[in-house]
């Protein structure tokens, strides 16, 4: 299996061959930096083209196909749109906290899309606390959606901010106690090991109920978590207007937008991570041959593969499912996810310490 | 002397905790005030993760930032609907506060200058996470179960007294 650190360890002796010592770490963290915000730009875009056409398709449409061949540059198009749009100053707002408001969510977003593994050798941050910093750094995208919509001085993004912030803070206790659910099993937080102990088969099957269990919630929670339908209540476009962005404009609005596209990314690569191995090819135990095929295929394109087919699963919730009430979504997450997901863990404690995986 | 990007990260961290902690305290804005201490926290975090501590780090990011604050500016949304500013403090409390803070702030010197601290680096690389898990959850010498069983407790009296004054309109 192609190892991409081979490729980053041939920059880094290259820089260091021809530039002084001290420079060789800033140019270094200047590099990483900018693949990690063009990585992040492109799977936008891309995730964006992929939800116009999902949604076409569960509409019976065709979706955008006017710019390029099946319309592929469309958001392309979009985004000089968005870039060239004027960024409207509103009066009787806290100029300041309105500023700062995109940017919290955006460098939230930023922080955890740098701690995914993307594939064999290409991970930025893993710290052997990874996932928990992978939760803690998602957690302070709340702090932005809130003070977006209070200092908008605007009812309706007022009420979507504090929609949002009670829906992101309980459906993090979810997202919280699935993830412990798997450290339990796996026994380490650290991205990177928790991707090379699925080698000898993905977590989904080796610990089979409890896992299964643990990712229809991780599943229904993260949905919830990035404000997407049928969770999407925030942002209710038939009730409020677009919820706690409503007054912003060009691309304060844009990131946003961009936040909220990549959260969706986060998402399916966390679950695809602990539950379906990350970039870990399907193995299992046994099958020489086909192991051994399976490794053929690089690592990116499993990470990829299994990203985008749980990013349609969560494109597929929301064109299909009715947008819930608020009290139905704060009693789904505190009378139903909350007990089943104590419980499971209780369960996968006991898989663990009496050995009943495989 | 030569500075290195160690001492310039720590000092950028260190100018942003001042420079932050004294606009929380000044801005007439209370929500401003929340966002400041927000700031603060953020770089408490990163000198957490200067140390290599990662742990305490991201603790720091999901109790304070993502907790706390959000909890602050929660109850700030609920409370206060308009944007109100606080009003200027009186002679008298002003100049109690300010002896107060420099009585403080003399401690704090006092204490920091007569310390012994131990090493500055940490030894290298990161505390594994099962060492931390062990002395928060052992029973042994220099182990903190108990004590960690007893804020439990603390905060269970706590969601208890919040259930009790919610309950009683």
């Amino acid at each position: 299996m192609f190892d991409f650190s081979v490729v980053t360890e041939w920059v880094d002796e290259g820089l260091r061959s021809w530039l002084p010592e001290g420079w060789v770490l800033p140019v270094e963290f200047f590099l990483i930096g900018l693949c990690l915000l063009v990585a992040y730009a492109i799977i936008a875009l891309v995730l964006i083209l992929y939800e116009r056409k999902v949604c076409a398709a569960f509409q019976c449409r065709l979706g955008p196909n006017r710019v390029g061949p099946w319309g592929v540059t469309q958001s392309v198009a979009d985004m000089l749109k968005m870039l060239t749009k004027e960024l409207i100053k509103i009066n009787h707002v806290d100029r300041f906290l309105f500023n700062l408001a995109p940017f919290i969510v955006i460098i939230s977003s930023v922080l955890a899309f740098g701690c995914i593994p993307f594939a064999k050798g290409l991970e930025i941050i893993d710290f052997n606390v990874g996932v928990f910093f992978l939760l803690a750094v998602s957690s302070i995208g709340i702090v932005g959606v809130l003070l977006a919509g209070w200092s908008s001085n605007n009812k309706y993004s007022l009420i979507g901010a504090m929609r949002s912030g009670a829906q992101m803070i309980s459906y993090e206790l979810s997202i919280g106690l699935t993830i412990l659910t798997m450290v339990v099993f796996s026994g380490s937080m650290q991205l990177s090991t928790i991707v090379e102990s699925q080698a000898e088969g993905w977590f989904i099957f080796r610990a089979h109920v409890p896992a299964v269990i643990a990712f229809v919630i991780y599943l229904i929670a993260g949905t919830a978590e990035t404000n997407r339908g049928p969770f999407d209540l925030p942002e209710a476009d038939s009730e409020l207007t677009a919820g706690y962005h409503t007054e912003y404009s060009g691309m304060h609005f844009g990131f946003f937008y961009l936040a909220e596209y990549l959260n969706m990314f986060v998402v399916a690569s966390v679950a695809a991570t602990l539950f379906l191995g990350g970039w870990m090819p399907l193995h299992i135990p046994g099958w020489d041959a086909f192991n051994a095929a399976m490794d053929w295929i690089p690592s990116i394109f499993w990470f990829i593969g299994k990203v985008a087919v749980l990013i349609f699963v969560i494109m597929w919730f929301k064109w299909t499912f009715p947008r819930l009430r608020i009290d139905q979504l704060l009693r789904l997450e505190w009378k139903y996810l909350l007990p089943i997901n104590l419980l499971n863990l209780l369960l996968m404690v006991v898989v663990v310490v009496f050995g009943l995986h495989f | 002397m030569q500075i290195t990007i160690h001492e310039i990260v720590f000092f950028i961290l260190a100018a942003v905790i001042i420079g932050c902690s004294v606009l929380a305290v000044t801005t007439r804005r209370i929500l401003r005030s929340a966002t400041y201490l927000l700031f603060v926290l953020f770089a408490t975090a990163g000198i957490y993760f200067y140390l290599s501590y990662s742990f305490l780090g991201a603790v720091q990011l999901t109790v304070y930032a993502g907790g706390i604050i959000v909890l602050y500016v929660f109850s700030i949304l609920l409370t206060s609907a308009d944007n109100r500013r606080v009003e200027k403090f009186l002679l008298g409390r002003f100049f109690a506060g300010l002896v107060a803070a420099l009585a403080g702030a003399a401690i704090c010197v006092y204490l920091t200058v007569t310390h012994s601290f131990g090493p500055t680096y940490p030894l290298g690389g990161e505390l594994p996470m099962s060492i931390i898990g062990e002395a928060l959850m052992g029973t042994g010498k220099y182990q903190y179960l108990l004590p960690f069983e007893v804020i439990s407790i603390l905060l269970l009296a706590c969601i208890v007294g919040g259930i009790l004054i919610a309950r009683k309109r």
